[in-house]
């Protein structure tokens, strides 16, 4: 089937997705996505911030579709013509999007453990605005344990159900999901129940935002001082693929490999994820590849270094003010 | 005087049970339909009567029921909304209540139709009494032999449950309301796929209201074309609708499609005219979801013509200078009455109401009520107007479900036909009452 984003054609088995399709063809035409992921089935279409414009619905039927549809939910046709970044109308709903994700949420990056991997972050970043238009009093939980390791700050919930997805789909039994309705709705776990199996763990790298973190791991380091690393180990219970994020000679955390797209490749186990601390746990494969525009590369690479000087020897000759000279 | 085909006998005595139903022509479709036409002819007899559904949307029936998939070996079921909770309609628990047989005989003649063997009413939680009486009438169904095994000495069985729901508004979208009825939370489901292909427990499924099920059985009875010929244009037959707010004669009518709307308003026979003798305001026509129209607009479309009770005619001139005709809840405002005071009212609603699934209605409902409410407490801006335009720009159309649309629309419409009493609150930093206002302008006069 061919479909065109943005002007790409590509050519895609019946059944895909248009964001499948999408990311198929290149991060150029890939619309963000918060609560989809590629490994969680029937996942998507909570966030609406993949929202794309249908302008010609198939070659059978070449009308446009009349609103904006999720692209991750919605399968493309033959000879459908998708708009994404193209489209202005677009840009302005994603925009409104990020915003009304934002009204509630707390924006507290500076002591959230996820900031530097957060996807919201980045989403704020490239689709948000510089200041708030919601003056009323944020929405406030708890925070509790939501697990015997897992820390849940209801607060920076996008209620992407991906955790809930998780617990349904690679765990026997889900012991948590969303109470309640409408802006009040939370996640929690039933009446003196705690998230508790071999995969719990799992909860926490679906987790896009600092909802769910690791209590492990919690105000240990920033992530960007610290080092990802491929590495894995022997275990019974999963495939013993991870990530290891040391500091030194320490492991301060251990979570499942990410792909490109900030997604669980594969899930691990809470023993290798909680109990394996120590370099000599694990055979370290490499470091992890990790995007440029992260702010987890920072630091981290040689070469970005060397850029940085050479940009300030650029300025300097072209006769920029030297903002560390006192005048 | 009005042709009547759903609420004729409504005053009849004793018309809540079976056999007095029977002897005013009860269960005649049923006998018609199961002993003289196949399923596939009393869905063309639907198609042919050009009912809509009367629901809201308004989607032809006869086409939403070709739609069903029909798959060998795997069950079909029709389901029933009656979680009317679209606030200012209640003509189905007034059908429900008075003529409880009519839908459950338009449930067994629509089942037939569809090839259901066991078909669902789900209803609000409100309405628990109303669900009493309908399980008095099943049970007399079944006794009766019109309900259970080999309807009739056909081959036809058919079930038919009351489901009760917990009363939330979402669950009156059809596909929230399959999950509720699955026994899950009742959050609408990404479409597609659409009930008719995977509906009820992954089976093709059939969602209609319960005006539209009771409406099929003088269907059958008299043919789809006699139908056709009540109404006007593409508004067949006729339709219920609830009457409520500032005039004399509240309460649930049954009008041909093609009354004319001044007609509605003040004739005798229907609701009399405003109450006390005041102007119209504006009218809500459908249900809290659609546009509000002022009075010029409600009474006479942007070109001129005079407005009628249709699909159509409610529908001219977009929304502009139109609205629809949606549930057939129709809220009259007298001059008296604060628009913003009222678009408060709705937007708390729509707030309490949104199930909390999509992030522009989670957020924007709230957003948008807490922004209402500062016009209420007099400490609103004149850029406040504005934002709520475009809080509402951003939450139509982004949605899973058509809720996201019925709270923006209410928004909408009201900046749109009211900008300037937001503005008068914004200017004068409190709370401008209305009816206060009009007295001082009575006075200058």
């Amino acid at each position: 089937m061919k479909v065109t984003i943005d002007g790409k054609e590509i050519d895609v088995p019946k059944g895909t997705t248009i964001l499948q399709a999408a990311r198929m063809i290149g991060h150029e035409v890939a619309p963000p996505a918060m609560c989809y992921h590629s490994k969680l089935k029937t996942s998507g279409g909570y966030c609406r911030t993949c929202l794309v414009k249908v302008a010609q619905g198939s070659t059978a039927n070449p009308n446009p579709m009349p609103k904006p549809v999720a692209s991750c939910r919605t399968e493309v046709m033959d000879g459908m013509v998708v708009e994404n970044f193209t489209s202005p109308e677009i840009l302005e709903a994603r925009k409104g999007v990020v915003e009304f994700l934002l009204i509630n949420h707390p924006l507290d990056c500076p002591v959230c453990d996820q900031a530097g991997e957060c996807k919201l972050q980045d989403l704020g970043y490239e689709n948000g605005s510089a200041a708030t238009r919601y003056e009323f009093k944020r929405r406030e939980f708890e925070v509790i344990d939501i697990g015997e390791k897992i820390k849940l700050h209801m607060n920076r919930c996008i209620l992407c159900y991906r955790c809930v997805k998780v617990a349904d789909q690679i765990t026997d039994g889900r012991a948590h999901g969303v109470i309640s309705r409408g802006d009040s709705s939370e996640i929690s776990t039933y009446i003196e129940k705690v998230i508790d199996n071999d995969f719990s763990g799992n909860v926490i790298d679906v987790c896009p935002v600092g909802a769910l973190t690791d209590k492990t791991f919690r105000f240990k380091q920033r992530v960007w001082f610290t080092k990802p690393v491929d590495a894995h180990r022997d275990c019974k219970k999963c495939s013993g693929k991870a990530r290891v994020w040391l500091k030194g000679e320490e492991v301060l955390r251990v979570t499942s490999r990410k792909d490109e797209w900030d997604e669980s490749e594969e899930f691990i186990c809470n023993d290798c994820r909680y109990e394996h601390k120590r370099k000599s746990d694990w055979v370290i494969e490499g470091p992890s590849p990790v995007n440029r525009n992260s702010v987890i590369s920072q630091n981290q690479y040689q070469h970005l270094n060397e850029l940085k000087v050479q940009i300030m020897k650029q300025q300097k000759a072209l006769g920029f003010m030297d903002l560390n000279k006192k005048p | 005087m009005g042709k009547k085909l759903l609420i004729h006998n409504d005053k009849v005595p004793g018309i809540q049970g079976l056999a007095v139903y029977r002897q005013h022509g009860g269960y005649a479709s049923v006998e018609k339909a199961l002993k003289t036409m196949t399923p596939d002819q009393v869905t063309d007899e639907v198609k042919k009567s050009g009912l809509r559904g009367r629901g809201g949307a308004g989607f032809p029936t006869g086409l939403k029921w070709s739609f069903l998939a029909k798959p060998e070996g795997v069950a079909r079921y029709l389901v029933c909304n009656a979680d009317e909770s679209e606030p200012g309609t209640f003509k189905d628990r007034y059908l429900m209540e008075h003529i409880p047989h009519a839908l459950i005989e338009g449930m067994i003649t629509s089942s037939y139709a569809l090839g259901a063997k066991v078909s669902y009413i789900y209803i609000r939680g409100e309405y628990f009494y109303v669900a009493r009486i309908l399980e008095v009438a099943i049970k007399e169904a079944y006794e009766a032999g019109w309900l259970g095994k080999n309807i009739l000495g056909t081959d036809f069985s058919n079930d038919c449950y009351v489901h009760v729901g917990a009363g939330a508004y979402i669950c009156g979208e059809e596909t929230a309301l399959l999950e509720s009825l699955e026994g899950k939370r009742g959050n609408p489901r990404i479409k597609p796929p659409f009930p008719a292909v995977a509906g009820l427990w992954g089976c093709p499924t059939v969602v209609n209201n319960v005006e539209t099920i009771a409406a099929v059985c003088p269907i059958v009875v008299n043919g789809g074309e006699e139908y056709a010929k009540i109404g006007i244009g593409k508004s067949t037959g006729t339709k219920l609708i609830s009457a409520s707010g500032h005039i004399n004669k509240p309460g649930v009518y049954e009008i041909e499609l093609g009354l004319p709307v001044e007609e509605f308003i003040y004739s005798e026979e229907y609701c009399g005219g405003i109450r006390n003798g005041k102007k119209l305001k504006a009218v809500v026509a459908g249900g809290s979801s659609v546009p509000i129209l002022p009075a010029e607009l409600i009474l006479k479309t942007a070109k001129g013509e005079p407005r009628l009770m249709s699909y159509e005619s409610l529908g001219d001139g977009g929304f502009i200078s139109g609205t629809m005709l949606g549930s057939g809840g129709f809220i009259v405002m007298d001059e008296d009455t604060s628009i913003v005071k009222n678009l408060f009212t709705f937007a708390r609603f729509y707030h309490h109401e949104s199930c909390g699934q999509c992030s522009p209605c989670r957020e924007g409902t709230g957003w948008m009520e807490k922004v209402i409410k500062k016009f209420i407490n007099g400490t609103a801006n004149e850029s406040d107007v504005d934002l709520l335009w475009d809080i509402q720009s951003k939450i139509e159309g982004k949605t899973i479900c058509p809720l996201g649309e019925a709270a923006a629309w209410p928004v909408a419409a009201a900046i749109r036909h009211f900008k300037q009493e937001f503005l008068d609150i914004a200017r004068a930093k409190k709370f401008v009452d209305v009816s206060h206002y009009n007295r001082l302008n009575k006075v200058a006069v």
